[in-house]
């Protein structure tokens, strides 16, 4: 059984409308991998031009952000669900 | 593509960032989709999070992104983007405000001039995020004019 990762609205119009799409992955970093290469124009709204998730994204596994766990390398399992939360900021 | 903000709306965001004055204010704007315009319908006034400073900076945590996108729903409407004050200077999107930027959502800016609230402008981030495009801004009176 796959991990399904949630899309949040605004990055929908990048990944063909769809609000959930279901990957094999053992990681978040794979499953964000997959879901970027499945959806290239995600790529530059998730990351920085140096690879690194952008400050605003906050990718929660069921309800635990990544940054308390493993970060990118956190590990998943069968039926786990991934959710992009977005924060906003500015000034 | 317009975002409609019918006058009460505009006076309350406004008036948040007069309230907040000299600090930003932020908060979402709920609403829904006519054809190819937006409709706002709903303000949702918000904490700014950014305590270190205020008077140049907001912040609206995940969780509370999460709660509007519930306080929306619960609405039967949609979280269609986010307000915010400039204190003391003109209602355009610096530099930080892009980098920091969503796609689709649309962001209103106000200008607040010495506590008191002046221009509004909206916008929308570019596909390529080099730049936020201007989204015109129907008020009440030209929506009604249809």
């Amino acid at each position: 059984m796959p991990v399904k990762v949630m899309i949040p609205t605004p990055l929908r119009p990048y990944a063909s409308k769809q609000s959930s799409v279901a990957f094999e992955a053992r990681t978040v970093r794979e499953a964000l991998g997959s879901l970027t290469v499945q959806f290239s124009e995600l790529r530059k709204h998730l990351y920085t031009d140096e690879g690194k998730l952008r400050s605003f994204v906050n990718v929660y596994v069921n309800d635990d952000d990544i940054r308390y766990l493993q970060h990118e390398d956190t590990q998943i399992k069968d039926g786990d669900t991934i959710s992009i939360i977005p924060s906003i900021a500015g000034g | 593509m317009a975002l409609k903000l019918n006058d009460k709306l505009a006076s309350g965001i406004r008036a948040h960032g007069e309230a907040a004055y000299p600090h930003e204010c932020c908060g979402a704007l709920l609403g829904c989709h006519t054809g190819a315009d937006r409709e706002t319908r709903a303000l949702l006034p918000l904490l700014n999070r950014r305590t270190d400073s205020p008077q140049n900076r907001f912040s609206v945590s995940a969780a509370d992104v999460r709660a509007a996108e519930q306080a929306a729903a619960a609405q039967g409407l949609d979280l269609i983007g986010w307000y915010h004050s400039h204190p003391d200077h003109p209602a355009q999107p610096s530099d930080y405000d892009r980098e920091h930027a969503w796609p689709w959502y649309s962001y209103v800016i106000v200008s607040v001039h010495s506590g008191h609230g002046a221009e509004l402008t909206a916008w929308r981030l570019a596909e390529d995020r080099s730049a936020f495009e201007h989204e015109p801004l129907e008020s009440a009176a030209s929506i009604s004019k249809r």
